[in-house]
This record gives structure tokens, sequence and C-alpha cells, in this order.
């Protein structure tokens, strides 16, 4: 399983010229750095990093607040239509997501979104059935003693949301945001239909277009490759063990 | 507690779930009703949407039938390949796993990586290994006296390469639902089982698929739902090709909608693929009365 990866790293620490000898070697010397050199340094790509970047944090950051401070409504205040409104935010994720492409395009060229990040971040904000739905079902298993004593204190639900509910909810609120955070990173589709000029590609369109612009430049193009799934590994080796199994929890109950 | 509803409470527990509200109104139920209207039009984004009955229904049926009606026999033919292939790896490695296993831990992270990795580092990998002349498939099975395939260049092949692909992309995934399920099968079955001298194929066929089932229904239904989603890894790996012998329903709505604003056309297959989506579901689930044993 971790071959292909194996394969990517040593092609991409090749040079461009030994690539082309026959026939392959699984080790190959000088290593090289030049490709990874050259990747960074090529049109573009760092404001494509950046780019990535800011909307995976900013998604994520969003996600979080609006997801977890709802989820904290759903599952500890009593307000009017809250079981009918929460019923309404879940049937959200059974809805496919292909049948609101086209209008939400067209949505989004009216109010001239297209070619912004905006669209890229803004409705997964707003509207999260999956991400309402993990961080209650976490908060509904905090007792409510906990709540009547900060009410007691004189917390109001701002304070009781921000100092008790969300240093409770650290393990939820990881996986959410690891999720997230992946998600946004590796979101070809949206870019690919909302981004048009270059200024404002993500990391994957500009991969998207190494594919066909360095053919026969296999170590560029595995550098660029190496380059985008990086950070991934990093975040995923911090995460993993909350990660894992917080999927095969929602996975098998779901 | 006293059950009459505080104030305080109805304001704040509304002003926290407004954003939600909010985003559910703009961004799922207006372009929910929009795209039903846009199946009736004619329209490319300029000017107002010409209402024209069900032209939009004819032209995807009939004359533009040649691709669409290809779009769907290529999903039908990856769908035959990825699922099962699937379903027989991740359900072998889970096995394998679910012994007393050292590592047991990092097996878990490697096969889960491809997961969390982008479709388009994968498909530039994969577009690597498949290559021609270089690429290292074709060199092995040169090396094993078989000639060398056109994987990405010739229709015959494209698919499977796909197919090998997806199936290395969704395995991990799947072999961690596995893994939790096969942990859930209670001890005891087992050891009544050895008692009566049950060989191990039998308490696989016996006890260990049984008493899955329930997962191994989960696992069959997300793959097929995720068949019907394939997109980036196939678009970056064949963009479609060769002579669209990979081109997806995905695909199809993508360069409708999104390359020739055919915004009617593409709304149609959006609700075609859709309804092929859910009544596959459907269908699975009644069928699924006959094998999935549920603990009552």
């Amino acid at each position: 399983m971790l071959f292909p990866f194996f394969w990517m790293v040593k092609t991409a620490l090749m040079p461009n010229k030994v690539t082309l000898n026959y026939p392959p070697k699984l080790l190959e010397l000088p290593i090289v750095i030049d490709n990874f050199v050259k990747v960074l340094r090529s049109e573009g790509m760092t404001r494509s990093i950046f780019n990535s970047f800011f909307i995976a944090v900013v998604s994520t950051a969003g996600v979080l607040f609006f997801c977890s401070i709802a989820a904290y409504a759903f599952s500890k205040i009593r307000f009017r239509h809250s079981g009918f409104l929460f019923g309404a935010i879940f049937a959200t994720m059974l809805i496919p997501s292909q049948i609101l492409l086209i209008p939400m395009y067209v949505i989004f060229a009216k109010i001239h979104w297209v070619d912004t990040f905006l669209p890229l971040i803004v409705p997964q904000i707003l509207i999260n059935g999956y991400g309402v739905f993990l961080l209650r079902q976490f908060m509904v298993g905090i007792p409510d003693s906990y709540i009547e004593a900060a009410k007691l204190d004189g917390l109001g639900h701002f304070g009781i949301y921000a100092r008790i509910m969300l240093p409770l909810c650290k393990p939820p609120i990881i996986t959410l945001g690891v999720f997230t955070f992946i998600g946004n990173w590796n979101n070809f589709f949206g870019a690919l239909i909302y981004l048009d000029s270059e200024k404002n590609f993500t990391l994957p369109l500009v991969m998207n277009v190494f594919r066909t612009q360095y053919t026969v430049e296999w170590g560029t193009m595995m550098a660029g490759a190496t380059l985008t799934v990086l950070p991934l590994i990093v975040i995923y080796l911090f995460a993993q063990k909350s990660f894992i199994e917080g999927i095969a929890m929602t996975g098998v109950k779901g | 507690m006293n059950h009459k509803l505080s104030k305080k409470d109805n304001f704040y527990g509304h002003l926290f779930v407004a954003p939600q509200i909010i985003g559910l109104v703009l961004f799922v139920l207006i372009p929910l009703f929009f795209a039903l209207y846009l199946c009736f039009c004619d329209w490319n984004l300029f000017g107002a949407p010409k209402w024209v009955g069900f032209k939009n229904f004819r032209l995807v049926f009939g004359f533009d039938g040649d691709i669409f009606s290809k779009t769907i026999r290529n999903t039908a033919v990856l769908m035959l390949g990825i699922v099962p292939l699937t379903m027989i790896c991740s359900l072998a490695l889970a096995l394998l796993a679910n012994r007393k296993l050292k590592f047991l831990d990092f097996y878990k992270g490697a096969l889960f990586m491809p997961m969390v990795t982008s479709s388009v580092a994968i498909a530039m990998v994969w577009y690597w290994l498949f290559a021609p002349d270089l690429g290292l498939i074709n060199f092995m099975l040169g090396n094993l006296g078989l000639p060398e395939l056109g994987w990405l260049t010739d229709p015959k092949w494209s698919k499977l390469a796909v197919i090998i692909m997806t199936v290395w992309q969704k395995t991990g995934y799947y072999f961690i639902i596995f893994l939790a399920g096969l942990k859930g099968v209670s001890r005891v079955y087992y050891e009544a089982a050895e008692l009566d001298g049950a060989s191990s194929l039998q308490r696989f066929v016996h006890i260990t698929l049984p008493q899955i089932s329930p997962v191994t229904f989960f696992v069959f239904v997300m793959l097929v739902i995720d068949v019907f989603n394939l997109f980036g890894e196939a678009y970056v790996l064949t963009r479609g090709g060769p002579v669209y012998s990979t081109y997806t329903l995905m695909m199809y709505i993508y360069n409708e909608g999104m390359h020739y604003f055919n915004l009617g056309k593409a709304s149609v297959a959006s609700i075609v693929l859709i309804l092929l989506a859910g009544s596959i579901s459907a269908l699975q689930f009644s069928l699924s009365r006959k094998w999935v044993h549920y603990e009552t």
C-alpha cells in the first residue's frame, strides 16, 4: 500500500534525466533536491500553496466555530422548534451534492463570487449537517450539572460555550478539524469549478496543470505530488489515532 | 426544573443555530428548487432561462445519447470492478490484521494513508506508474514475459487502470471499517465452534460472515455511491479518455455545465445520477433482508 508513496518520493529525488533510464532500479544514487527547488520556484507555486493554506485554515476555523456553537444550542439549550430545526439540518446530509452543483454555480456567478475563495469557504461553514451532528452527539453526553453549576457562577450562554463546552469537546473537535482541513486542502472539484484566474489557483489546480506541462519530467512531477501530500501526512501522523477511531465509530454506526 | 421556556434560552438557542438555518435556506433549499426548474429550461447563464419543457431530457437520452449512454456503461463497468475488488481486498486485510499482530497501528496508518492524500497527487503517481515505456508496471509485466499494455492509451485497458488506482485508494478506509466490525464479533461464538471442531473456513463462513453482514452491507452501499461520485482521480489520470472510455457521469455533468454552459442538460444529468444512485441504494436495502443479520 505504501509502495506508490515510496516510488513517488524516490522519483522526486532523482534527476529528471535519470528517470528516463531503463530498467528502473529500486534505489538510485545520487539523491538530488533539484526537483523540489524547481517546483517551489515555478510560476505561481508559492502563491498556490498560500491560497490552499488560507482556504483550509479559514474553512476549518469557521466550520469548528459555527458547528460547535449550533451543537451547543441543540444539546444544552431549550428553545422553540429545536427538534424540527435539528432534523432539517441533519437531513441536508442526505441530499446528494451533485444536484446542488449547477444552481450553486449560477447563484455564485450572479452575486460575483466566482473566481473568489468565497464559494469554497462559506457554504460548508453555514450549513454542515455532519459537523453539527458529530459535535451534538458528543455534547449530549456531557452532564447537565456542569452547566447548572456554571450558571450559578454567573456565566451566560457564551461563557458556558467557550469556557466549559469547548474544552470538554476536544476529541470530536480534533476529528472534525482534521477532517475539514484535509478535505479543503484536497478539494479539487470545487476549485476547478470556481477558480478561473491563475493568481487564485490552489495547489491541486496547479498540480493538474503540472500533470500536462511536465509530461516526461517525471522527477519534477513527483516532487510536486510529494509537496502536495507532505502537510497532510504531518497532520495525519499527529492526529492518527483519534482520527481513525472517529471514522470507525461514525462509519459503522452511521 | 421548570418546563416553561425561558426567554433568554429561547433567544440564545435561536441565535446560535441561526447561521446554520441561513445556510440551509441559501445553499440547500433555494438551489434544490432552482435545479428542478433548470431541468426544463434552456439557459447558458446569460439572459433569462427559457422554458423548453422536456427538451433537455430528450437531448440527454436521444441525440446526445451516444456519450451519455456511454458514461452510464462506463460507470457500470467501473462499478463491477471497483466494488467487489475493494470489498475483497479490505476484508482480507482486516482478517489478517484481526489476529494478534505486532505493529497493528502502523499497518492501520499505512493502509489509511491513501484516503487522506490529495486525489490529484494520487492520480499523478499512478500516471507515472502506468506510463507506457518507463512506467514501473509495464516494466514488471515485461520482466514476467508479458506484453506491455497501453494502460492510458488503449480504450481496452484504461478502465482497468482506473479500477486499480481506485481500489488501491479506497481499500484502506473500508479496511478500518471491516476491522471495527470484526472486533465486535463476540469470542463466545468462536470458542463454541472450536469445541464442535469447526475448521477455520467453516468458522469464517458460518460465524464471521453472518456476524459482520451489517458492516459488509454498509461498505457495499458506500462503495456504490463512491463510484457514482468518481471524478477527481479519474479526471486527472485519464481526462475521461482515451475515446471517452473512462468518461464518468460526473465528468459529463462538469463538461456540459461548466464548459458548454448547457445548464439545463447538466441539471438533467445530475438528476439522472441521483435517481440511479438512489434506486440502486434502494435495491440494495430491499435485498439486504435476505443476507444481512441484525442482532436482536
